[in-house]
């Protein structure tokens, strides 16, 4: 017999062991997200998947389904909990939405629009970090990452090189990459690694090709992220 | 000329009257005026007070991030900036000629964007004046003042730039700040239906394009010995046109003129730009004062734009443009170039009708629904492009490294071109029409229509970040000078 919790009194169905957050993706029931990803394992760090669970605070990509649970996820608490974190991650980094090639299909600014962030409100820290193309075929610029990991993971899990890591702590934590000069281009990584095409923002770009989508055709121009998914299933299916 | 009027021997002795803002301009600005007791003009200077700095902080950007970010200079012409940058970009990618389609999409989406500028300069900041005089009430003297007396005029004013707009928003996703051109080429042809969209609209357009020439002329020709000699100056005339000597706004090479119409040089590439021209700086003002190298700084000094196009131009390419110039040079029977700079306006509005005509003409073109969109060649480490933006000349040149990261940006900005000749202009105005006189809001008004008339976008053209020279001056309770230091254009302070 299936086993049930809800969400927003909406019944979602699971299966033993899944998370609040694989249950609800299956059943097509969006929770915001920008560091979890189901080919990975979950990581709760970015928050913004913060959901309450019969009461308690709990990140939905970590936290079990249990049989008959009452999760909130669209109350106006959460909302603005999530709304909070989404202007922290654009203040602490250098999102310039204007002039970087990923907007439009960059999943920050999708899930800031689906959560219905206007604007930034919080003063900018506007953090002094460069841009490292030393790659012929990739760039990272580090002024956009958020700290997903993702790259982190794709390289470790998928690629087997764990080119990437996250070093320091707190609002010093920052994105290392595994070389004697931590320059990209002295990795053995490929623009045909997983993790050149995992980055959910434009920290980690492929060279040579910015603004190739016309407006309009950018994956999130059309349909929110709550129907097209996660950028990484669209970087996939590229046919370039 | 009026150049005495940049410096006053005296300044601490003078009254000092301020312009600021001025008005129905793009970008922020201000004029000075000093005078003597018995109201004589002893210094007239425009001031541009507000700093951009792009050039500076591109440095660092990956390349091809370039046309997107610099087109932020600007709200109303950012499409003169995305292209010109992106034609630096196309030489970095080593692509010198684009493909058909890309190239005339390019084109497409540039004349659309000259056509709504020169719209609404015309209509929206400019013909209030024309129409109601110089010295019409302040607040009756401005575009709502324009659509309730003449609400024919303003309404094809209006559409006009809407159509401008449209074009901009069909080719490049947005009306203001979207995306085309990427190294070497475009991101997409026009579909059938927005071209057909645009078409559908042709006709009206070419028919307000070609009322918008006859209304400037007569109100022109209405006062022409007044317009003529209105903040009148005598000068060089720099410009794009093409292998054949037509008016050109995309590419081609340079040429400049004398003030008499005598060629100085002609089919310069653009690429040499560096060996015809150098910018000045002057310690009063964050724009620069560009000049042809050969002529000095003194002399050399130039004006761009649509007088400079249409003056310098063999023909226009298109006919009912063409058949408007000849008409509009006959004014001068010596055969000189045009030199009020009221008569920009009547220019401005040619090359309007230019952009119409060729709006038509493109869209008619099959190229523009399909075809290759993107080159890649020899990349190349330095790129330059320059561009006939809707206020002129605009020259950008980007240096790279190894990597593909921005080590060394320059731009000339139209605006910056005739920065000494909206100086010139004013001090002919102020020593012609407020020398002497007690001043009123209505003669005041007589220098910021010599300065409109040359259409400047002053949040374009103040980019340079540490070469300003600066002096700082001690004055004790008297006004007398104790001590000045002074930091030249090398960077370095030394006391004076």
């Amino acid at each position: 017999m299936t086993a049930y919790f809800q969400i927003d009194g909406v019944p979602i169905p699971f299966e033993s062991g899944q998370t609040i957050m694989d249950a609800a993706l299956a059943a097509g029931q969006y929770i915001p997200h920008l560091c979890h990803n189901p080919e990975f394992r979950p990581h709760g760090s970015c928050r913004v998947c913060t959901v309450r669970a019969d009461g308690r605070f709990v990140a939905a990509c970590t936290f079990p389904a249990s049989e008959g649970a009452k999760v909130e996820c669209a109350s106006d608490e959460l909302r603005e909990l999530r709304n909070g974190l989404l202007q922290m991650l654009f203040v602490e980094g250098n999102h310039v939405c204007p002039g970087c090639e990923k907007s439009g299909a960059c999943q920050l600014q999708a899930v800031a629009y689906y959560c219905e962030m206007l604007a930034p409100e919080l003063p900018h820290f506007f953090p002094r970090r460069h841009v490292d193309a030393s790659h012929p075929d990739l760039a990272i610029d580090y002024g956009r990452c958020i700290l997903c990991e993702l790259c982190v993971r794709a390289s470790r899990e998928v690629d087997g090189k764990s080119i990437f890591a996250i070093g320091g702590r707190g609002i010093k934590a920052h994105l290392l990459v595994d070389s004697p000069s931590g320059k990209l281009g002295d990795t053995d990584m490929s623009v045909h690694d997983k993790a050149a095409h995992v980055c959910p923002v434009g920290a980690i770009l492929i060279k040579h090709r910015g603004y190739d989508r016309p407006i309009g055709q950018r994956l999130y121009d059309q349909r929110p992220v709550s129907v097209v998914g996660d950028v990484i299933q669209a970087e996939e299916t590229r046919d370039d | 000329m009026n150049h005495d009027l940049e410096t006053a021997e005296h300044p601490e002795t003078l009254k000092r009257v301020v312009i600021e803002p001025l008005t129905r301009v793009e970008g922020h600005g201000k004029v000075t005026l000093l005078l003597d007791e018995d109201e004589h003009i002893q210094q007239a200077r425009l001031h541009i007070v507000e700093f951009r700095g792009f050039e500076k902080f591109i440095q660092g950007r990956p390349y091809w991030e370039v046309p997107v970010l610099v087109q932020r200079l600007c709200g109303i012409c950012p499409v003169s900036h995305h292209l010109a940058a992106a034609k630096a970009v196309d030489a970095l990618v080593g692509v010198r000629q684009l493909p058909p389609t890309a190239e005339k999409i390019r084109r497409l989406i540039h004349f659309g964007q000259t056509l709504q500028s020169h719209a609404v300069h015309f209509f929206h900041l400019s013909s209030p004046d024309l129409l109601f005089g110089f010295e019409d009430e302040v607040s009756h003297r401005n575009i709502v003042g324009v659509i309730a007396d003449h609400p024919d005029i303003a309404l094809k004013g209006v559409k006009l730039r809407k159509f401008g707009q449209e074009v901009i928003r069909v080719v490049s996703g947005k009306r203001v700040h979207g995306t085309l051109a990427v190294p070497g080429g475009v991101n997409k042809a026009l579909s059938r239906e927005d071209r057909d969209y645009l078409l559908r609209q042709t006709d009206e357009v070419l028919a307000w394009s070609r009322d918008a020439v006859d209304l400037v002329k007569r109100l022109y020709v209405a006062n022409s010995a007044f317009h003529d000699r209105f903040g009148r100056i005598d000068s060089h005339w720099l410009s794009l046109v093409d292998s054949d000597g037509n008016l050109e706004i995309y590419d081609g090479s340079l040429r400049t003129r004398d003030d008499s119409g005598c060629m100085i040089f002609d089919q310069a590439p653009c690429d040499d730009y560096a060996e015809f021209i150098r910018e000045g700086i002057k310690p009063w003002t964050y724009m620069k004062f560009p000049f042809l190298i050969t002529l000095g700084r003194e002399d050399g000094w130039y004006r761009v734009g649509p007088l400079a196009r249409v003056n310098n131009c063999d023909q226009i390419a298109t006919p009912l443009a063409e058949a408007q110039r000849r008409e509009f040079l006959a004014q001068d029977a010596a055969g000189h170039p045009i030199r009020a700079p009221l008569a920009y306006h009547w220019a401005r509005m040619i090359e309007l009708l230019h952009c119409a005509e060729a709006i038509v003409g493109l869209l008619r073109d099959p190229d523009i629904l399909g075809g290759e969109l993107q080159l890649r060649g020899e990349p190349r480490q330095e790129g330059i492009g320059v561009i006939e933006a809707p206020r002129g000349t605009l020259f950008h040149h980007y240096r790279i490294d190894e990597q593909g990261l921005i080590e060394k940006a320059n731009l000339i900005v139209s605006t910056t071109n005739n920065n000494q000749a909206m100086n010139e202009s004013i001090r002919a105005v102020a020593r012609e029409f407020l020398d002497g006189h007690e001043l009123t809001e209505g003669l005041l008004n007589h220098i910021e229509v010599a300065i409109r008339a040359y259409d400047p976008c002053l949040s374009c053209a103040t980019h340079a970040v540490g070469k300003m020279p600066l002096s700082l001056e001690l004055l004790d309770c008297n006004g007398r000078l104790l001590n000045r230091l002074e930091r030249n254009s090398r960077g370095s302070c030394e006391l004076a």
